[in-house]
């Protein structure tokens, strides 16, 4: 049937996690029904289990003996732990989506990555990182158009929405942003930055992209621009508040853009735009995946 | 005055390459190098003005790469050790093991000053690997002291030896280094360090209240070259050590002919006090701002003071250079809405 929901399971009982199961609870597609955490004061696994969800304290242990209870799992952990989890849920056969940086699977951003994979064949898929999210399809639209020699992007971000995780392993996070700009955005050299700022009240999630270009004329100039207006609605498509902070501007052949991303404030304020826009993929991401599962029928 | 000398950090070679947009040649860092060397400095610190990793379109591309200005430095050598700044965000730990490799023994982990647990990684590694590892927590004046401390503290559990109150916007006051510097010397089992800009023209008034209140390590530069009106200038620092009696191993004629001869010399634009590094001071903002906000001024027709206001008001932080493209367009539509009004 069409209207059954897939079940899911999200690993990870901090923000991340919750809003990712607030945003589960409104898809169309998805059934939140199973939280896993380690720590049982966790305040995500309380309110889990207050929605409906069945809370569990014990880890991926805990998960194996319901692992009949979901077919696609969410991991918002680390990437250690995901590490270790990903040949446990692949064994198990379920499709993971990973928000950590582990990338045990190929990148993942909805926008651009649909096309290029079957995601019939994927059992893990890499949410790459928050910054990753909201600039790879923009070095993506301009790639599009003309050849990108260098791509290089500045993520600023509310020091309150930047966790522990993030925070520890900051490099992971230029890292991984830099590779995706270049494996999904087609830039032939890359670099991120992270810049966290504590003002208050606390500053919307800000994103500028530079993306210095191979040639120019006028043609290419009003390509470039229509091609991000297009990417932009498609990126709007599953992340509300993603839009354009200045317009975009080509000079020198450097196309400079400036996103900010507005979260929904499900769970998070609506400053922590940055944990919005990669749990928007990653349901999107979900749907997608819940959507060919139900063609071969595995949910019914 | 104590007996101690003070460890002297020269960042003629770090800061400084904001001054120069970056551009020092190979050649130039040569000579710098030897003659901070012969005058009796005791860390040369060689990096891009933002550090490992921050040749970018962001923040200005080096003239030449990492690896020749660090071994350039490590050559040129014979007494002083060999510095690297890295900021979490900007460098990785892979550049830091790079720095290593090509010679550079201390490494300063940069973080801006509420936000010391993205350095825990950087500074284990750095100590990992056998450096002489400071945490260095940039724009001081945002917060209250006891609050620095609170970040000192981690820097401190991560394995750092030496912990810096960074004055990045030359900001502080005399009681302002005074109560930080204190708190910390009183707090803290590390060394301690204090590192001046001279907007508000107390770089060397601070770096001597620094000294007053215990710090171990003071940063200066041959003629102050360093972002916005510059560093405490070396040479004048060490003068007014003598005056006071206080030990250190700088040579001050040396240092002095190195200022003068070497150093001015190859300065693009006069490290000064102007009504712009004032601004900087005045309202609290990150010193390597001033060319950003002095071009985005021309380029959008706004006074450059009211673009630093603004990104003051906005509470950007260190990095955030980006950030001033958009202001000065938002001041220009504004300015625009006004004399339409009119």
């Amino acid at each position: 049937m069409a209207e059954e929901k897939v079940k899911c399971a999200i690993i990870g009982s901090g923000n991340i996690g919750t809003d990712l199961m607030y945003k589960l609870l409104r898809s169309e597609k998805l059934e939140p029904t199973v939280m896993i955490g380690i720590d049982p004061n966790s305040k995500g696994l309380a309110k889990a289990k207050e929605l409906g969800l069945l809370p569990i304290y014990n880890g991926i242990e805990g998960f194996i003996e319901h692992a009949d209870k979901a077919d696609i799992v969410f991991e918002a952990t680390s990437a250690k732990a995901h590490e270790a989890n990903a040949p446990i849920l692949k064994e198990l056969g379920k499709r993971a989506i990973d928000l950590t940086p582990a990338a045990v699977g190929p990148f993942m951003v909805p926008s651009v990555s649909l096309e290029m994979h079957n995601i019939e064949e994927l059992d893990n898929v890499n949410m790459v990182t928050c910054g990753g999210q909201a600039t790879v399809p923009i070095v993506k639209a301009i790639s599009d158009v003309v050849d990108v020699e260098y791509a290089e992007i500045v993520a600023s971000i509310a020091s309150k929405s930047a966790g522990p995780g993030t925070r520890q392993n900051i490099d992971e996070f230029t890292e991984t942003t830099a590779k995706a700009l270049k494996d999904v955005g087609g830039a032939k050299e890359s670099k991120a930055i992270i810049v966290l700022n504590p003002a208050e009240p606390p500053i919307l999630m800000r994103n500028t992209i530079y993306a210095k270009i191979s040639e120019y004329s006028q043609e290419i100039h009003n390509d470039v621009l229509e091609s991000l207006n297009r990417m932009l609605k498609v990126v709007q498509g599953y992340v509300k508040g993603y839009h354009f902070k200045t317009d975009p501007v080509i000079k020198d052949n450097v196309v400079s853009v400036a996103v900010e991303v507005e979260g929904n404030g499900d769970f998070l304020p609506k400053y922590a735009g940055n944990l919005d826009i990669i749990t928007s993929a990653a349901v999107r991401t979900g749907e997608v995946i819940a959507d060919s599962l139900v063609v071969k029928g595995v949910s019914q | 005055m104590k007996e101690k000398k003070i460890v002297f950090n020269d960042v003629t070679l770090r800061d400084g390459m904001h001054a120069i947009s970056h551009q020092y040649s190979v050649e130039q860092i040569a000579q710098l190098t030897q003659l901070l060397d012969e005058a009796g400095v005791d860390i040369i610190e060689a990096t891009h003005g933002d550090g490992l990793g921050g040749s970018s379109i962001q923040y200005g591309f080096s003239k030449e790469s990492e690896r020749d200005i660090i071994t350039t430095a490590v050559k040129n050598t014979k007494q002083a050790k060999i510095g690297v700044l890295l900021l979490p965000g900007i460098g990785t730990i892979h550049h830091l093991n790079n720095a290593r490799e090509w010679g550079a023994s201390v490494a300063r982990v940069a973080t801006h000053c509420t936000e010391a647990d993205v350095s825990e990684q950087h500074i284990k590694e750095a100590v990992k690997l056998g450096m002489d590892t400071v945490g260095f927590l940039m724009m001081s004046h945002r917060v209250e002291p006891e609050q620095l401390l609170e970040e000192a503290k981690k820097m401190e559990s991560y394995g750092a030896g030496t912990i810096y109150v960074v004055d990045s916007a030359g900001a502080l006051t005399m009681d302002g280094v005074k109560s930080r510097v204190s708190l910390f010397k009183e707090k803290l089992n590390t060394k301690v360090g204090f590192h001046a800009h001279n907007n508000l023209s107390l770089g060397v008034a601070n770096s001597i209240v620094a000294i007053q209140e215990g710090a171990d390590r003071i940063d200066a530069s041959l003629a102050g070259m360093g972002a916005g009106a510059g560093n405490a200038s070396l040479e004048q620092l060490v003068a007014v050590m003598n005056k006071m009696d206080i030990p250190h191993s700088i040579d001050l004629y040396k240092a002095m002919d190195a200022a003068e001869n070497a150093m001015k010399p190859m300065m693009k634009r006069p490290v000064q006090i102007d009504s712009l590094s004032l601004t900087l001071g005045y309202t609290g903002v990150y010193s390597s701002f001033l060319f950003f906000a002095e071009r985005a001024g021309k380029e959008y027709g706004v006074d450059p003071r009211d673009i630093l206001t603004r990104l003051a008001e906005m509470g950007a932080v260190g990095g955030q250079e980006d950030w001033i493209i958009g202001v000065a367009q938002e001041l220009a539509k504004e300015k625009q809405t006004l004399a339409e009004v009119k």
